[in-house]
């Protein structure tokens, strides 16, 4: 008699979901993750990390530029916006990369379009139907669970071509959303090692997938509920979240979340400013967290944004779509931290007046892929990438 | 060739939106060729989607910041109440197989608009030409002022080309990418298309911005205009197998033989580009009736929802809620995710949309509650308390979806029918997994056996 994926309530492990064990947590330490934030709408990068010491940035932005006294003081030139206190913590620690001028070549301008850039790592020409870290999953893992994205749906950059991450917002909800009686009646006489390659077995596998996943993300992330105090903005819970299945041990590689609202086109200094300290607190929070379970030197968080905004003010006291822009990168275990190429070339803007792009965001995928997750990095972007070392 | 029930609901499924069982007693004992020449001919005649734009009527030079404000907003907002215009077409329409050329296009010439204008008049210059001549449509839509704004031909001018449209109209609109052209194609036929651009919106062409030496595209040497360079793509034997790759894979969802295709596409293009020759053709194929192509496809979660909604007269209190589901399920009309269309396929289904769509018949039909029960002997206390929570999970989703089916018209459409149910409602064979808890269930009533088998993942294969 052929046994059922899970008779009797008993998890009964089909071949697709090998590997479902948790780690021990003693053997947790070592096993790297990443967590990508994106800052949705387009963060302008220039008041983020702000050239004060540059004539031209003044001369663009006579209203909305930040002065010395608005700022830290990075170097002579540089300064980190003085909403971001807790970077600038991580900062001096050394643990925290500023890349500036990152993009791609033919920039485009949409929050959509480019987004999907990023997302799928393609080239601005170039339309692909899965992102980056699905194709992660599609060549070095077995479980939805390991690619994790903090929200209610699934964005591209979680879709590869076999494999897909999961979303979730509450491991309980999620849980329970797939424990409804009749569902479990179908996966409990469903024979997982009868699936068929066809989309009625694709389904099938799916379900099971989710069935399993959401029941080992349920049972695990109960392990670590972290009393550490985060902010109460939606941000800081998600953060919550991720720190706490870190800690308490998940199988899982990568994590996705964004925090949205920065395409500010109107009256941008207070509404930046806001967004950017609700990320710095944030951050805070989450390194402080991780590093007390001693799990920040196995974690490397990366953030960037679709694009960066047009360097110049336009009437209304904001700034327009632009293209290339600072990326962050923290983690414990850096190899290169601190401002590592050279600032915004503001004399030699693009037509558009938009900062030229001078590395690759590939560039930056690579690296992690390759240095820090010890993956075949071209095979999960397609083409080689030069790589970099601040891993 | 007579069909089956199968196949008969296999044609109403792949060129409609799903069949009703009144379809089933007409269209019993006769032919493929009859049934869908009716499906033309019941095409023939259709509506435009319309809304009134009269709030956009206005001198936009004389608001003030506030009011221009105010108007976007309302522009915005439009696009959605467009959405639910066309939503209710797609449940209402007669002229199905028109209205799923549409749907077809609306993903073949893929474009965002915040412009409600834009938006309608595209769609209707779809539905026009649905079942018409690919040529016209792809002029006209070339020419349509959604196109030019949202591939930038109105920033494409003689001295400073801009190479979207000319890009796109090769990689996703005629020859597919990859073949056959060079990046050198792309930048002489941005020349071509240099000077059309919008004016008061409508299309005009300024001949002072516009090109006129000479270029060479394909092949072809000569002082173009964009209207040349649609002739030329048009003039490729590879625009018609590119279009016919794309109509079967619409239509039969999965890999047939070179020589089929072949077949196929030799006809389109011999017909000029008639649509109606090469959709007839494929519709009528064997390969179309084949076991195999019967509930192979991922529905499209339009189709799900439209199948769904259709069916079973579904009144949405809340529209909105229509507009979030798609929005869940990864497919907001109006809003493709870019130039390309949607990707289709295994890629509508990741965790979070397939837990969703296996709840939408309970969501839309039950207030989200599937009332399966295996025979148990659980203590009259639990029952109670399962009652209760049943009562508060419906509660809640009334008040957040508040969709209303109409069961009286389903049963009195299923009279006589009702032991035909299964094999009504679904197109994919039923699993072992599935048969089997279908087996179990304890429920009698077609309406909790309907949204037991909704619920089922071969519900989603059609």
């Amino acid at each position: 008699m052929q046994k059922s994926a899970f008779a009797s309530g008993m998890l009964l492990v089909p071949s697709f979901l090998n590997g479902m064990e948790f780690i021990s947590l003693d053997q947790l330490s070592g096993f790297r993750n990443v967590i990508v934030i994106q800052l949705s709408g387009g963060n302008d990068g220039l008041n983020t990390i702000v050239p004060f010491g540059n004539d031209i940035y003044h001369k663009l932005r006579p209203q909305i530029g930040k002065n010395e006294k608005d700022i830290f003081k990075l170097n002579d030139q540089l300064g980190l916006n003085g909403a971001c206190k807790q970077l600038k913590e991580l900062y001096d620690k050394g643990e925290m990369t500023i890349i500036n001028n990152v993009g791609y070549p033919n920039p485009n301008r949409s929050h959509f379009r480019s987004t999907d850039i990023w997302q799928t790592a393609s080239a601005s020409e170039e339309y692909l139907k899965t992102g980056w870290i699905g194709r992660y999953l599609d060549a070095n893992c077995q479980n939805p669970y390991e690619a994790i994205e903090h929200d209610s749906s699934l964005s591209l950059v979680m879709k590869g071509n076999e494999k897909k991450g999961i979303a979730v917002t509450d491991p309980m909800q999620l849980f329970q959303s797939t424990r409804e009686k009749y569902f479990k009646s179908i996966v409990d006489n469903t024979q997982a090692n009868l699936l068929n390659e066809d989309n009625q077995g694709y389904l099938y596998k799916t379900m099971l997938e989710t069935y399993s996943s959401a029941e080992y993300i349920f049972e695990r992330a109960k392990i670590y509920d972290s009393k550490h105090i985060y902010p109460t903005t939606p941000f800081g819970k998600n953060l919550k979240g991720i720190a706490d299945m870190i800690v308490s041990g998940l199988k899982t590689r990568m994590y996705y979340t964004s925090i949205g609202g920065f395409d500010t086109h109107v009256n941008q200094v207070a509404s930046q400013d806001r967004l950017l300290s609700i990320y710095s607190e944030g951050i805070g929070a989450l390194v402080e967290d991780l590093k007390k379970n001693d799990r920040f030197k196995d974690t490397l968080i990366l953030t960037f944004s679709e694009f960066g905004r047009r360097a110049g003010e336009n009437g209304s006291r904001g700034t327009d779509h632009g293209s290339a822009n600072n990326v962050f990168v923290m983690g414990g275990s850096l190899k290169q931290a601190g401002i590592i190429n050279a600032s915004p070339n503001l004399s030699n803007l693009d037509d558009n007046g938009d900062i030229r792009f001078e590395t690759d965001f590939r560039s930056v995928y690579a690296t992690i892929l390759n240095n820090w997750l010890g993956v075949n990095d071209a095979q999960v972007l397609n083409h080689n990438f030069e790589r970099m070392q601040f891993v | 060739m007579k069909l089956t029930r199968r196949q008969i609901q296999h044609l109403y499924w792949r060129a409609g939106f799903g069949p009703e069982p009144c379809n089933l007693n007409d269209a019993e004992g006769k032919t493929a060729e009859e049934l869908v020449n009716h499906l033309f001919k019941t095409s023939e005649k259709y509506d435009e989607i319309r809304m009134d734009l009269s709030k956009f009527d206005v001198d936009r030079k004389s608001l003030s910041d506030e009011e221009k404000k105010e108007l976007i907003k309302l522009a915005n907002q439009s696009v959605f109440e467009l959405d639910l215009i066309w939503m209710k077409q797609l449940v209402d329409t007669k002229p199905v197989l028109r209205e799923k050329m549409t749907f077809f296009f609306h993903d073949h010439f893929a474009m965002r608009s915040k412009n409600p204008k834009e938006n309608i008049d595209l769609n209707n210059l779809l539905r026009k030409h649905a079942l018409g001549n690919f040529g016209e449509l792809l002029m006209e839509v070339s020419k349509s002022p959604a196109m030019i704004e949202y591939l930038n031909n109105k920033q494409n001018k003689k001295d400073s080309p801009n190479e979207n449209f000319a890009r796109e109209v090769m990689e996703l609109f005629t020859l597919g990418r990859d073949n056959g052209y060079t990046e050198t194609d792309i930048k002489e036929a941005a020349r071509a298309f240099t000077g059309w651009t919008v004016f008061q919106g409508e299309f005009i062409f300024r001949p002072r911005i516009h090109d006129a030496e000479s270029k060479t595209i394909l092949g072809e040497t000569g002082n173009f205009t964009g209207e040349d360079v649609i002739k030329i793509l048009l003039n490729q034997q590879q625009t018609a197998r590119y279009l016919t790759e794309k109509l079967v894979e619409f239509f039969i969802g999965r890999p047939i033989s070179d020589l089929e295709i072949t077949t196929f596409s030799q006809q389109f293009f011999s017909s000029n580009y008639d649509l109606s020759v090469l959709v007839k053709s494929i519709l009528t194929s064997s390969v179309f009736y084949a076991d195999e192509t019967i509930g192979c496809k991922i529905k499209s979660p339009t189709e799900l929802l439209v199948g769904m909604t259709r069916l079973f007269e579904i009144d949405y209190k809340e529209p909105k809620a229509v507009i979030q589901i798609q929005r869940k399920l990864n497919q907001l009309l109006f809003f493709p995710p870019n130039v390309a269309g949607w990707s289709g396929g295994r890629a509508w289904i990741d965790s979070s949309t397939l837990m969703l769509r296996l709840k939408l018949s309970s969501l839309l039909l039950n207030f989200g509650v599937i009332e399966w029960d295996e025979k148990s002997d659980d203590p009259e206390q639990v029952l109670i308390h399962q009652e209760k929570k049943r009562d508060a999970i419906q509660a809640n989703i009334e008040k957040r979806i508040n969709a209303h089916p109409d069961w009286k018209a389903f049963e009195a459409k299923m009279k006589g029918q009702e032991s035909e149910l299964t094999s009504f409602l679904i197109q994919a064979k039923l699993s072992e997994g599935a048969q089997k808890t279908i087996d179990q269930s304890s429920s009698k009533s077609l309406k909790d056996r309907a949204i037991e088998l909704l619920s089922l993942p071969e519900y989603q294969l059609y």
